[in-house]
């Protein structure tokens, strides 16, 4: 085997970086690219569920009023009315509309996750590199730390920073935040290893690259997949631990909309009014499963062909 | 057994001891450094949050009934001595000794986890096993579809929508309450839920890629019976990688009893921890997030120290590691 043929088979095995050469080329290469991405798309109506889920997720968070223009503070019916075309969600024990409270609430919960993501992951992936990028004692030191992290259930040691932090929504999503690092150091040092000992890492450093340009054209976009199926994993995980928190009652205090305390409002009323309970965890669990879904197709059949 | 073996195996035993008790004190050290090291707030917590409306005497009396005029170092090695003859302070909400606290609630949260252990080792070997078997492509893709919905769904949610059905629409289990067998069923399916879930997807792949293998081929040329190959050959290799997940499950029950507990109004660990996050109680919470890490770690510890048994590569295969990077011959 000749040295270039090793140089080539390793560069095909990375992802493409080459220009087309001429105009008709490039057309002819997004044309063929957007009927691959609908054809991706067709064969997986999970995914396009779950984007769409997300989508309106976001527009609720920013601009509630989009979806509903009832007031989620104010009483607009009788107490416990079942859903109905005037109020899809039914109205809770006070007679406020669902529907607006799920749609007003979501600000404070989506915006809740990604503050915790945002800590999650960027703390997270400092440490992940640092240990997997410098090795020796740092990599030591720092696995050795996420080991005692993971040792103590997440839920648990969220509580334990709650109770040091305080209550309330954003000392909440701190402390979700801070109990990911661990998780997250972990599968970015592997990411680390794996991409620094790939094979066209190797050869563009026999190619003469310099390490700037390797880290840029090379490491960055072979690892920004993975780092997305990590948030996304992130962000179910969080909705997940925030609402479970603010369903105990160390979220946001009343009347405000969170999706968790939504839940638990509901509970004296489960015989009554099982809507009060069970529509709130529906979008919960909806949620967590669009996240999952999109980290799904970041991993394993993220790769467009 | 040869000598050389004999003296791999005592060093990875030794080595795992090792790593279990540091893993152990850094818990303890770190559950202390976040609970204990703001001074303001845990004098607001003992007093019931009224710390402002106290003179500058009262506040040094309870100092120093408390113990909190010491140094964080000082308190730290005080109260690590004390942690190993199992005395965790007196909590600061009902004033009793913490041991007895967390002792006394145990025996009801290990009846509905080890229920819940029961049905989610039933559901999760089930549902890997039939998945891994089922002839037709739709019955197993939908059998797959089962673990990440159970992952999904809130497990306070869960335990309503069961309350809603199974005590309420068709009464069959009561909602809450802590007597007998029947009030265990639903918190423990509550749990079961998410844990068979972790074990159905790692018993499935395991056997997916077990039945791949040449032995399983090897088998089936042989003349072997289709579920012969899955329960005795594909099975057995695919049950030991399973296996070191044990700690992450047992843990997720003991986790999982905070809101389930809460959901069903039972008594128990996870019904302390709730509320003694509610009333702030530092000590009570340090007591639990300790002893969550003791039973991680001596489940992990008794897997590592079974593994070689079932598996005699793990300690051989650590002497000869290859290095990191195999450079490929000819090149």
């Amino acid at each position: 085997m000749s040295e270039s043929t090793v140089v080539n088979a390793a560069l095909g095995s990375a992802p493409a970086h080459g220009r087309p050469e001429s105009a008709e080329d490039a057309a002819e290469h997004t044309g063929g690219r957007i009927a691959s991405v609908l054809s991706y798309l067709r064969a997986r109506p999970g995914l396009v569920a779950a984007v769409i889920w997300i989508v309106l997720l976001v527009l609720a968070a920013l601009a509630p009023t989009l979806f509903t223009g009832t007031d989620p503070l104010e009483s607009v019916a009788l107490p416990r009315t079942a859903p109905s075309a005037a109020h899809v969600f039914g109205t809770d024990d006070i007679g406020r509309d669902l529907f607006a409270r799920v749609v007003h609430g979501t600000r404070l919960s989506l915006g809740a996750a990604a503050l915790a993501i945002a800590i999650g992951v960027v703390v997270g992936t400092v440490l992940g590199l640092l240990a997997g990028y410098l090795g020796g004692w740092v990599d030591a030191a720092v696995m050795r730390m996420v080991d005692v992290l993971l040792s103590i259930p997440a839920i648990l040691l969220a509580l334990a920073l709650v109770v040091a932090l305080g209550f309330g929504t954003v000392n909440v999503a701190i402390a979700v935040g801070l109990t990911s690092i661990a998780g997250n150091a972990r599968i970015l040092r592997s990411e680390v290893l794996r991409v620094r000992n790939s094979t066209y890492v190797e050869a563009a450093r026999a190619g003469g690259a310099r390490p700037v340009r390797v880290l840029v054209r090379h490491v960055l976009p072979n690892s920004i997949t993975p780092l997305l199926a990590l948030i996304a994993l992130d962000f179910s995980s969080a909705i997940l631990a925030i609402s479970s928190l603010s369903f105990l009652g160390y979220g946001a205090p009343p009347p405000t909309p969170e999706w968790g305390a939504l839940v638990s409002g509901g509970r004296d009323f489960l015989a009554s009014a099982w809507w009060m309970t069970t529509l709130p965890g529906l979008v919960i669990a909806l949620t967590v499963l669009a996240g999952n879904r999109l980290s799904r197709a970041f991993t394993g059949e993220g790769t467009l062909r | 057994m040869s000598n050389e073996q004999g003296s791999g195996l005592a060093r990875y035993v030794l080595g795992r001891l090792a790593q279990a008790a540091f893993v152990l004190w850094a818990a303890y050290t770190l559950s202390f450094l976040i609970l204990w090291s703001l001074p303001g707030n845990i004098i607001a917590n003992i007093t019931g949050g009224q710390a402002t409306d106290l003179t500058k005497e009262q506040i040094s009396k309870i100092e120093s009934t408390w113990g909190l005029d010491d140094p964080l170092w000082l308190r730290y090695l005080n109260s690590l001595g004390r942690a190993l003859h199992g005395d965790f302070g007196i909590s600061f909400a009902t004033q009793q000794p913490v041991s007895r606290l967390v002792a006394q609630s145990i025996p009801p949260t290990v009846a509905i986890a080890g229920l819940g252990f029961l049905f989610a080792l039933v559901f999760g070997v089930g549902i890997a096993l039939a998945a891994t078997r089922a002839r037709w492509r739709w019955l197993s893709g939908l059998l797959l579809a089962l673990p990440p919905l159970g992952v999904a769904i809130p497990s306070f949610w869960l335990g309503l929508l069961l309350i809603q059905f199974f005590s309420f629409a068709i009464p069959i289990f009561p909602s809450t309450g802590n007597d007998g067998f029947v009030s265990a069923v639903l918190p423990a399916i509550t749990l079961a839920v998410p844990t068979s879930a972790l074990i159905a997807q790692l018993l499935a792949s395991g056997l997916q890629q077990a039945l791949a293998q040449p032995y399983a081929d090897t088998a089936r040329a042989k003349g072997a019976s289709a579920s012969r190959v899955q329960l005795r050959h594909a099975f057995r290799n695919a049950v030991l990688p399973a296996l070191t997940v044990s700690g992450l499950v047992v843990g997720g029950l003991l986790a999982g009893s905070v809101v389930t507990e809460t959901v069903f109004s039972r008594n128990g660990i996870g019904r302390v921890t709730a509320s003694a996050v509610s009333a702030q109680d530092v000590p009570v919470v340090q007591a639990v997030v300790v002893f969550a890490s003791v039973v991680f770690v001596l489940v992990n510890l008794i897997v590592d120290l079974v593994y070689p048994l079932l598996d005699p590569r793990i300690v051989t295969v650590r002497r000869r590691r290859l290095p990191v990077t195999p450079i490929p011959e000819g090149v």
